[in-house]
This record gives C-alpha cells, structure tokens and sequence, in this order.
C-alpha cells in the first residue's frame, strides 16, 4: 500500500481495497454483503443475495439474459461491478410484481412470449425499460430495440405481440415503472425543481 | 478475472494522480468494453480507478461548438435534440451501436478507446502483438474476415471497432483531455495511432490522461451528415463497413467535404483524397460512385477480409448520396 493510501485509510477516505462492505438497494430494500472488486453485480444478486431471477447467460453483455434497471435505465448487470452500484437503486424481476404480476409478465404468458424460459426474466426487464422510453411506435421499433435480448428459442414474433399488447391495455409507459422506478423519478423532478 | 484493487474518485485530478502513478492502473466509467476485457483475461488492471463520481456527463452548448461530457452515456448523446438536429451522422452512430442496454452504461469518452474485436485479441491462448507485443500476429494465416484492409502492417491488421469516432473525424471533433501537464486538446483523427510495428500503442494517451469532454465545432453544422453502418445482422452488431460523410454544399455543387470510413481500417480513418476530388464538383450518381471507387486506394486484402474491398466502395457511395440528398440514397 502506498503511503498516501494508508493516510487516507486512517482517515477513512477512499483507498484502492481488494474487499468491499457495500449496501446495494433491490427492489426497495437495502442490503449489506461484502464483496470482492471483482463481483459482477449480477454474481452479487445471484450469488450472495439469492435473488437468481436474473440470469447468467454470456457473461459478456451479449445476450440480455441479465438484464435489470438501475436508477429506472435498463442495463445489463455482467458488465458493471457491484461496487459501482452502491446509493443506486436496483429493480430486478423479483420486484416487479406488486400482489399481482405486472402488466408486461401477465402479457408474457397470455402470448405464450417465452420457450425454455431462460431468457424471459431479461426481456420482461428490457421491455418494462423500452415502454418507459416509449420507443414502441411499431413493431420495428420494438424489434430494434428489444435487439439487446436474445431468445435462442426464436419466441421474437410473440415477445413483440406481448410488448404491444401490455401497451395495449392502457399501460402508459409511466405505469410501467414500478413504485421504486416511479419513486425515483419523482425524486429526480423534486431535485431539479 | 485477475486480483485488482478499486477506488472511486470524485476529483478529476486526484484521478488523474491515480492514473499517473504507476503501471497497472486503470480508469472505468461504463465498464461495457472494459468488464469484457477483464472477464476475458485481456485486461490485467492492478488497480481500477472509477471515475463516474466526477460527473462530466452533460451535452452543453456553446456560442461556437457542442461539448460532450466525456462520461455522457451513448444513449442520451443519441437523444440529445442539438446533436440530433445539428450533427446527424454522430446520432445516427450512437443509435447504431451496441445494444438499448449497453447504451445506457456506456460512455463516449470509453466508446472511442473501445479496443478491437479481432478475434486473437480477445482470445488469451493464442498469440497477438497488440496484447502480448512480439508473440506473432495469429490473424495472418488465421481468421481475418473482420479485419482491417485500410492501415495494417504485417504485425497487425485488428480493426478499429467503434462508430462514434468515425463520425466525430467527419464532423472536426477534438477530444479534451486532462493529464499530468495540465490540459489539451487532440483531434479525434488524431486521437489513434497506426499499428506498424508497435500495434500495442494505440492511442496518444499518456499514463493518467483522462479525456474529460468532447468537442464538436458548430461550423461542422453547417454541412449536411449522414451515417451509413454495414453489418452482418441488422442491429447490434459491429460494422464491417461504415462511412460518416460530411458535405458542405452551394446548390448540387460540393463546397466542403469530410469522409471518414470505419470497420475497415485500424484506426478511423479519413479519407483525404476523397475529399479532395469531391471540391468544386457537382454532386451527382456518377460522382459518387467514382468518388467510392476512389475510397479504396491503397486497400489491401489479407485473406478472409478481401470482400471489405467492394463493401467500402458501395458504403462510400451510398453515404455521400444520402449526405448529398438523393433519395434512398441507393448505390447503382
């Protein structure tokens, strides 16, 4: 360790570390884990806090497979560390649902939106993010930009069918967040006004 | 991934310290590029030094230019209303890269050191001279479909992957960057180094340098852009030809010019000559094609990648088209 990282670990300011005790906030809910630098904030709620709705495909952000939103953007989890997320709010596929399944999981399963179902926790997640953007103006818009997730078992044709018709039901793309999404986004006005 | 210490810092320069202390250290902002380097054994950071609490992530607009925060993500540079309107060929890049999701985590500072997909880099088991300088270049005799046919030499030919650089060349960009010294501004032409001998030296950075903003002069907007992205797939997908054209016109007649070309060169790469035979001339078809028949001077095929020839040719033509305004924009 160099001289000026122990003086700022006396004074408990930031210094490079190797292990990390972090809070991260899921669904709402604060959690403390400790971590090594290298976890994946995907390997951090899957591994350590059990939450394994969200799923482990290529590890490289080519799939989707791992995809949640963070402050309310749909990210892929593999290719951020959890150290960088800390004071950030996470909702994954286990804090969708409030009593009832959310809008866009019911439309999954009415349109028979998923196969194997390995992918679908991602595409549900990429689809709440892409109706919150509003980038669903036709059906190759929703294509494009549902083109982050892939579905090895070709169920494109009824994920789109299902993004339409969550819309369809009256979902305004600001329903479509859920409360800690919608929470956010009334903080961030707050801040800015 | 190897063992490495973290930090965050909210201080450019007390990053820019960091960085300049020893070997081994790394920023990360994004992570998209730098989370797959690591994961693949690429990147053997000793420590990574998170510079997203600095902030540097607005689109800000001045009296003679556009400056973008050097951690402003991709997507909200896409969606920006002045970028859109003013620099098209850049939104139009940005809307082509990656994925929704990695466009929302990456930044455009990072998006232009993106390293190359060629696929030995990426492969730690065999040899590279730009990851493990002088253990030979396995794309020669291996598979080079996605390389470069502009700007290789025989000790590497790895494409430069990005689209943002490509039209930030046609639009006269210069990155700002904050170092040791003090700071300093390098055109994005500038910004990459040729492979020759030493393909492990890939940009003007030094040790600590941390581009803090992008800046796009307005003059730029004044010539009428367009992006043009040729891939294997329809989205999310790296180019195997792309070509930013940047026109400057009085009526049909080319007053200005700008093309720059990527996916098939190893650095981005502005087509000079190109520009200089569209001067004075009246744009029209026969123009455009001679004008991406001419893109390719000096193009050389290794192989695999001979086809990037014709592609570059027809991508050039058509962007000059469509920057020109002709309909579809559609090469004969």
């Amino acid at each position: 360790m160099l001289e000026v990282d122990r003086e700022r670990a006396r004074a408990g300011t930031a210094y490079p570390q190797h292990a990390f005790e972090i809070a991260l906030t899921v669904n709402g809910e604060e959690h403390r884990l400790s971590v090594d630098a290298r976890t994946t904030l995907l390997d951090a709620l899957r591994d350590r806090l059990h939450l394994t709705g969200t799923k482990k495909g290529c590890g490289l952000g080519q799939c989707g497979a791992c995809t949640l939103l963070v402050d309310g953007r749909r990210v892929v989890s593999c290719l951020t560390l959890a150290v960088m997320n800390q004071g950030r709010s996470i909702t994954t596929i286990e804090g969708l649902a409030d009593g009832e399944l959310h809008p866009v999981q019911q439309a999954f399963i009415d349109h028979d939106a998923f196969q194997c179902g390995y992918c679908t926790p991602g595409q549900i997640m990429s689809a709440v993010g892409l109706i919150q953007e509003g980038r669903t103006r036709s059906d190759d818009e929703i294509r494009e930009n549902m083109s982050g997730n892939l579905c090895r078992c070709g169920a494109y044709v009824n994920i789109v069918d299902a993004i339409k018709d969550a819309i369809a039901r009256g979902l305004d793309p600001r329903e479509a967040m859920t409360e800690a999404v919608e929470a956010i986004r009334q903080d961030a006005e707050g801040k800015e006004t | 991934m190897v063992p490495f210490a973290y930090t965050s810092v909210a201080d450019p320069l007390a990053a820019v310290e960091r960085g300049a202390g020893g070997t081994g250290v790394a920023y990360i902002a994004g992570g998209t590029d730098m989370l797959q380097l690591l994961q693949e054994g690429v990147a053997t950071p000793t420590e990574l030094v998170d510079i997203n609490p600095i902030g540097f992530d607005d689109v800000s607009v001045a009296v003679d230019g556009v400056r973008i925060g050097a951690m402003a993500r991709l997507a909200d540079v896409a969606d920006d209303p002045t970028i859109r309107e003013r620099f098209p060929a850049v939104a139009e890049a940005l809307h082509e890269s990656a994925s929704p999701q990695v466009r929302n985590m990456a930044t455009v500072a990072g998006n232009l050191l993106q390293r190359t997909r060629c696929l030995y880099f990426r492969d730690i088991t065999t040899p590279c001279n730009k990851r493990d300088p002088g253990s030979g270049c396995s794309a020669l005799e291996g598979q080079n479909r996605i390389n470069a046919v502009l700007g290789g030499s025989p000790q590497c030919f790895a494409t430069y992957p990005g689209d943002l650089a490509v039209a930030l060349v046609a639009s006269d960009a210069e990155v700002m960057i904050r170092g040791a010294n003090g700071e300093r501004t390098v055109l994005v032409e500038n910004l990459h180094h040729l492979p020759g001998d030493t393909p492990h030296l890939e940009t003007v950075l030094k040790p600590g340098d941390l581009i803090v903003a992008i800046w796009i002069p307005l003059h730029a907007a004044g010539r009428r852009s367009h992006y043009v992205k040729v891939r294997d797939r329809a989205t999310f997908e790296w180019a195997l030809a792309s070509c930013a054209a940047s026109l400057g016109m009085d009526g049909d007649r080319v007053i200005d010019a700008r093309v720059a070309v990527g996916g098939v060169a190893t650095k981005p790469w502005r087509l000079k000559h190109v520009e200089d035979m569209l001067m004075d001339r009246r744009l029209d078809r026969p123009l455009a094609r001679e004008a991406g028949e001419r893109s390719a001077d000096g193009a050389e095929s290794w192989g695999q990648n001979a086809f990037k020839i014709p592609l570059l040719k027809k991508t050039v033509e058509r962007a000059l088209l469509r920057a020109g305004g002709f309909a579809a924009g559609e090469a004969a």
